[in-house]
């Protein structure tokens, strides 16, 4: 402990730092947290984007609002894009149009608010695919992954509000397409088609609607759901990638002063930066090309944003069923695609965590990720849903694509129609089996080292294929499976002819179990390991395993005329002592 | 054209016009040149027999050879002169191969064959007569009253910015940017292929330059909010954003991931 | 959230120069053993230096990025043009405020993670997690405290204020359900089926084209014509109402085709020579239709591709689309002009739930 004062904090920080702690204890939180340790890889930073993104939408979305009216009482455009003069319009796009033109920057933002919104439902995207695909989601953060799923779709809400609100003839289009999908709602789509319009569409009362949603509902929910989210991340530490010294109880990075503080910091400004470019370079959502809404035009290729792209393509590709019953008509081809489907993938979404730890009986708390061919059927699951998804947003785009590559759409649609049925559990099969192929080899590696190419000649004449063993590296990443036991079968009645109560419910998690886990191919024991890559050291002719310190062995760099020695291999524990 | 001409009063912006003018990518107002239509509504004898005799070797194999239509094209006979200059000028007839629709390619037939044929044509029935420059002067049009009309009638195939769009069966309505004032007329009054006829009493001749005004506009219009990205909205602002935006961000996320040397 | 863990790498000495307050205990320890390589910035105090410069070149960068950005804003007009290779002729000011601010954004950003790169520590240091389940003694705790007030308030006992305590909070959410009732102030008499199943037209009203609003004759629309069309008076209802509501209901478009290529109508006669009036919303999900190809007689919708046959009773014939288009029957009046003679047969537009009772 210090021997000069009492406060070390007052120390550093001054008066302020004491004023501080005094009232809030402060003191305390600093203590235990700026130290705390953060993994670093970059797939980390994927959820960065999206919160990163997100603060610049919060930014460039208010500005917007000192500018926009959401109103649709029709006025006479009277601005300077030539091509729109005197013609009737909303207020609403006309003051989008002032924005775009008259105000200063105003095109910046409002491109850079359009931008940073496609930005941030694409980032939680592939967010959540690294979550899914390295098992993230797994005990303790199964509330986590929810907090996230919930998150995805307000972004959707957010987003599609947002299109919608420049009353363009692109927007519009969309909210009539809305319309119709509430309508096709059973029993009650009639009257909530009209409670949500005000009446018919397209009525007068929408675009406000939508503009209170967009700009106190959803981002209100949004950003208190974010604050939960990383509260939880704190709480519970990052999880990490299996590598050297890191283990199921630990956590390996590096400390949040200074060096997380940096980097995560000075992404954001590289984020943020980054937008700002795209937004000064790149042309989003040309308002004024489209021409004022009305609901008796339409542009050919009229398009949502891409995050919404998949619905309409699920409302392109579906068969046109509708039926009547009792004198009462349910639209199947609206109902199914657009709030079927989406219904079913977001609840498949939010319980698959459960549904996972239900059918392997894994109950353990996971800090360290599962590589993804760790879980081939979870990987398979995950990559077949991608494909899923991935053709319907190809369908949202059917007749662009058609244009672009003179294709007809018919064809087009027919061909989405089949993959859409039999490429998901074709992805399914194909992953799965190269998951396996991977547990195969890893286990070849674990066991004989790996092939080194360098085929040498016995004395006794025979010819073998040297191994080499694995470095500390390797070694860590690969022995770091964790195989878990299929759950076991269940009897309907016991030794004493007693009814198994539960049959069904564990004969059934018992097959979940053996889907999820049969096909596993076991990690060898830690001896078995230990004497594999002893045999592959030997056979490499090596007492020790040198290679492990190959990519150290560079030769001394010249730097400045001087000669020095960098890249010695020290241990960390060597290194932070030598900078004290 | 006043939002345009503002902005070229600005002498910076006069000097990146002219270079932009010089520029390989620049924006070409080739329109104006193209007008002049060659006056053959009322063709002469001379001018019908030539035109005759190129239909006989040209076109009469598909439309047979009194014009009167067969198995493989339509009849001709009161499709008027606008009709055949359209398609022949643009080098969508004859037809280079059978497909969904003919495409616009480099015309075989110089603008006296083109001439003769349509009067041959025109000879044999009434029908849409190509423009005179009068029809398509739009210098008075006013453009916004054409981009409205562009919007009832037009957008709905060739897309609110004139970018073209899909039909059905691999059949599309094509891209606008190079139209002609001519050719836009000419599509009009004869409904080529797919496109429906917009008569002159539907669509009156003031209208039809309103409408061409609007379109020489988009032709020439600048993108004020930078690179254009084919101005047919979301399907290639989403392509953009994932390939390159979130490319430069996954590097940016990988440089700070690896180690420094 | 206090995980301050005993440091097992004997970190105790005094700090960096020995002058700040040396810190016990820093929550963590580095990882041992593991081999690591010093950087170049670590051994060669050029390049380190050379680090340094690196980082504080990038922060001056952008501040002179920041004052362009602010001049741009103030010299440039906000309706230049300029050309750019690549990009085309665009707006001046929304390139170069991008360029500039974007910039000025991009380089603090990047001088950071340089900074942090190349000369802060990166020696990898390790955290110990724990479980996240509550100690045993915070769980009696909680217990203790959930069991003491589930006894003070009597909660378990007074069984009466428990029920209706659980119906009142039950009720309490619907008075805010029904306010939103009036979401659409319904005028009086009116209800959804019956305003989604009539529009504007009615026996004798005239066709009007939309954008011109002059009426049609029908000599004026040759075979493969199409027209947009309204009914006359559109424009001052929509005065009149305040919205677009009646021009969304009652879009129709004319299509003219060779009387013989008419295989069937909706209604017997409904045509006028020839000439077909169609709704122009999609019974799919609403959006305008007027992709009228004008050979086949196909009308496509350009949002989900459903196609329909206007020579055979707007028959679907591809997509999504489950109802015919609905023809509107027309004639011509004592002027020759081109009327409706009765409202549309069938609701337009997109189905709903009570579609088939109207």
């Amino acid at each position: 402990m210090s021997t000069t004062t009492d406060h070390p904090v007052e120390q550093i920080g001054g008066a302020t730092a004491k004023y501080v702690d005094q009232r809030l204890g402060s003191n305390k939180f600093l203590g235990a947290n700026l130290g705390k340790v953060f993994p670093d890889h970059w797939s980390f930073m994927l959820g960065e984007i999206a919160l990163y993104s997100f603060i610049v939408v919060l930014l460039t979305g208010t500005f917007l609002t000192l500018f926009y009216n959401p109103s649709m009482v029709e006025v006479v455009y009277n601005g300077s894009y030539v091509p729109l003069k005197g013609v009737q319009m909303s207020e609403a796009y006309a003051s989008s149009l002032d924005i775009s033109f008259e105000v200063r920057g105003g095109l910046l933002i409002r491109q850079m608010h359009h931008w940073s919104a496609l930005i941030f439902v694409a980032a939680m995207a592939v967010h959540m695919f690294r979550v899914f695909f390295t098992g993230a989601f797994r005990k303790p953060r199964e509330f986590n992954w929810l907090v996230g799923v919930g998150l995805t779709a307000l972004a959707l809400g957010a987003g599609f509000t947002g299109y919608s609100l420049p009353d363009d003839l692109l927007s519009g289009t969309g909210l009539q397409i809305i319309r119709g999908i509430l309508q096709s709602i059973p029993l009650i789509g009639t009257w909530a088609a009209f409670l949500v319009f005000g009446g018919e569409f397209p009525g007068t009362e929408i675009i406000p609607r939508l503009y209170a949603a967009h700009i106190l509902l959803i981002p209100g929910i949004i950003l208190a759901l974010i604050t939960v989210h990383l509260m939880m991340v704190w709480t519970q530490k990052h999880t990490q990638f299996p590598g050297p010294g890191r283990t199921n109880t630990n956590v390996v990075g590096y400390p949040l002063l200074p060096v997380y503080m940096a980097k995560a910091g000075g992404f954001f400004f590289i984020v943020f930066g980054i937008i700002a470019l795209i937004g000064g370079l790149v042309t989003v959502n040309p308002i004024w090309l489209f021409g004022p809404y009305t609901p008796d035009q339409v542009s050919s290729g009229t398009q949502p944003d891409w995050y919404i792209g998949w619905l309409d393509g699920a409302l392109r590709l579906m068969p046109n069923w509708e039926s009547v019953i009792a004198g009462f008509t349910i639209s199947w081809n609206v109902l199914i695609p657009s709030v079927v489907i989406p219904g079913i993938l977001f609840t498949g979404l939010a319980l698959y965590p459960f549904l996972e730890a239900w059918a392997t009986g894994d109950k353990r708390e996971h800090n360290l990720l599962e590589r993804p061919r760790n879980a081939p059927v979870r990987t398979g699951i995950g990559v077949a849903a991608i494909v899923f998804y991935g053709i319907l947003w190809i369908g949202g785009g059917n007749d662009v694509i058609a244009a672009a590559f003179n294709l007809s759409f018919n064809v087009l649609s027919w061909t989405l129609r089949i993959s859409l049925i039999i490429l998901p559990p074709i992805a399914f099969l194909v992953t799965k089996r190269i998951c396996l192929g991977l547990q195969r080899k890893d286990r070849e590696k674990l066991l004989h080292g790996y092939e080194s190419g360098r085929v040498l000649r016995l004395p006794h004449g025979e010819f073998i294929e040297v191994h080499q063993p694995l470095n500390y590296k390797e070694l860590a990443v690969i022995s770091a499976k964790e195989d878990l036991p299929v759950l076991p079968a269940s009897v309907k009645t016991d030794a004493d002819g007693v009814r198994n109560p539960s049959y069904r419910v564990d004969q059934l998690r018992h097959k979940l179990s053996s889907f999820f886990l049969r096909d596993n191919i076991e990690r060898p024991t830690d001896a078995e390991i230990e004497a594999g890559q002893a045999h592959a050291a030997h056979s490499a002719g090596l007492e020790a395993p040198l290679h492990e310190y190959e990519e150290l062995d560079q030769d001394p760099v010249g730097h400045g005329g001087v000669l020095h020695h960098p890249g010695m291999p020290m241990t960390n524990q060597e290194q932070v002592d030598q900078r004290q | 054209m006043k939002f345009i001409t503002a902005r070229r009063r600005n002498p910076f912006v006069a000097v990146l016009l002219l270079v932009a003018a010089l520029g390989a990518v620049g924006v070409t107002f080739s329109a104006v040149s193209n007008i002049e239509p060659a006056q053959a509504s009322l063709g002469t004898q001379t001018q019908v027999e030539d035109g005759k005799k190129l239909y006989l070797e040209g076109c009469s194999s598909c439309h047979g050879l009194d014009a009167q239509g067969a198995m493989n094209g339509p009849s001709l006979i009161g499709v008027g002169a606008a009709a055949v200059h359209f398609q022949v000028s643009t080098g969508r007839m004859p037809l280079a191969a059978p497909g969904a629709q003919a495409t616009a390619k480099e015309p075989i037939y110089d603008v006296e064959e083109v001439a003769a044929m349509s009067a041959y044509i025109a000879s044999l029935a009434p029908g849409p007569a190509i423009p005179t420059s009068e029809d398509l002067d739009y210098s008075d049009a006013d453009i916004a009253e054409g981009g409205v009309l562009f919007r009832i009638n037009c957008a709905q195939c060739h897309q609110a910015a004139g970018q073209g769009g899909a039909l059905t069966q691999g059949k599309y309505a094509p891209n606008l940017m190079q139209a002609t004032p001519q050719e836009i007329y000419e599509a009009m009054v004869s409904g080529p292929q797919s496109m429906p006829v917009f008569s002159n009493e539907t669509l009156p001749i003031k209208d039809k330059q309103a409408v061409t005004a609007y379109i020489m506009a988009l032709q020439e219009a600048p993108s004020p909010g930078g690179l254009s990205l084919g101005r047919i909205g979301p399907v290639t602002e989403g392509l953009f954003m994932w390939v390159a935006v979130f490319a430069a961000f996954i590097g940016a996320a990988v440089w700070i991931g690896i180690k420094a040397r | 959230m206090n995980e301050i863990t005993p440091s097992s790498g004997g970190n105790s000495e005094p700090g960096i120069n020995g002058h700040s307050p040396a810190p016990a205990q820093l929550g963590y320890s580095p990882v041992a053993e593991i081999p690591h390589r010093l950087r170049v910035t670590d051994t060669d105090p050029k390049a380190a230096r050379r680090a340094e410069r690196q980082v504080a070149a990038m922060f001056t960068l952008s501040m002179v990025f920041v004052m362009l950005s602010v001049i741009a804003y103030v010299v440039i007009d906000k309706y230049a043009v300029l050309y750019i290779p690549v990009l085309g002729e665009v707006g001046a000011s929304n390139v170069v405020l991008g360029l500039t601010f974007g910039l000025a954004v991009f380089l603090i950003g990047a001088g950071a993670i340089q900074w942090a790169k190349k000369l802060m520590p990166d020696v990898e240091v390790v955290q110990e997690r724990h479980d996240m389940v509550s100690e045993k003694e915070d769980d009696n705790l909680a217990a203790a405290n959930y069991e003491r007030g589930k006894e003070e308030s009597g909660f378990a006992r007074y069984k009466m204020i428990r029920r209706s305590l659980i119906g009142a909070m039950a009720l309490l959410p619907i008075p805010i359900i029904v306010v939103l009732r009036d979401l659409w102030i319904t005028p009086p008499g009116e209800n959804p089926t019956e305003i989604l199943s009539t529009t504007l037209w009615t026996k004798g009203i005239r066709i009007v084209s939309d954008g011109t609003f002059m009426p049609v004759r029908p000599e004026d629309l040759p075979v493969g014509g199409l027209v947009s069309a309204l009914p006359e008076g559109i424009l001052e209802v929509q005065e009149e109402e305040h919205n677009l509501n009646a021009r969304g209901k009652a879009a129709i478009i004319l299509v003219r085709m060779d009387p013989e290529q008419i295989r069937s109508q909706q209604g017997e006669g409904w045509d006028y020579n020839g000439i077909l009036a169609y709704s122009k919303i999609c019974t799919h999900v609403g959006c305008p239709i007027a992709l009228y190809e004008q050979r086949t007689h196909h009308l496509l919708c350009p949002c989900h591709q459903s196609t329909f046959d206007l020579a055979d009773s707007g028959a679907v014939i591809f997509g999504p689309a489950a109802r015919n288009m609905p023809q509107l029957p027309i004639s011509v009046d004592e002027e020759g002009y081109l009327i409706a003679t009765q409202d549309f047969a069938v609701p337009v537009g997109p189905s709903f739930w009570e579609r088939d009772k109207a």
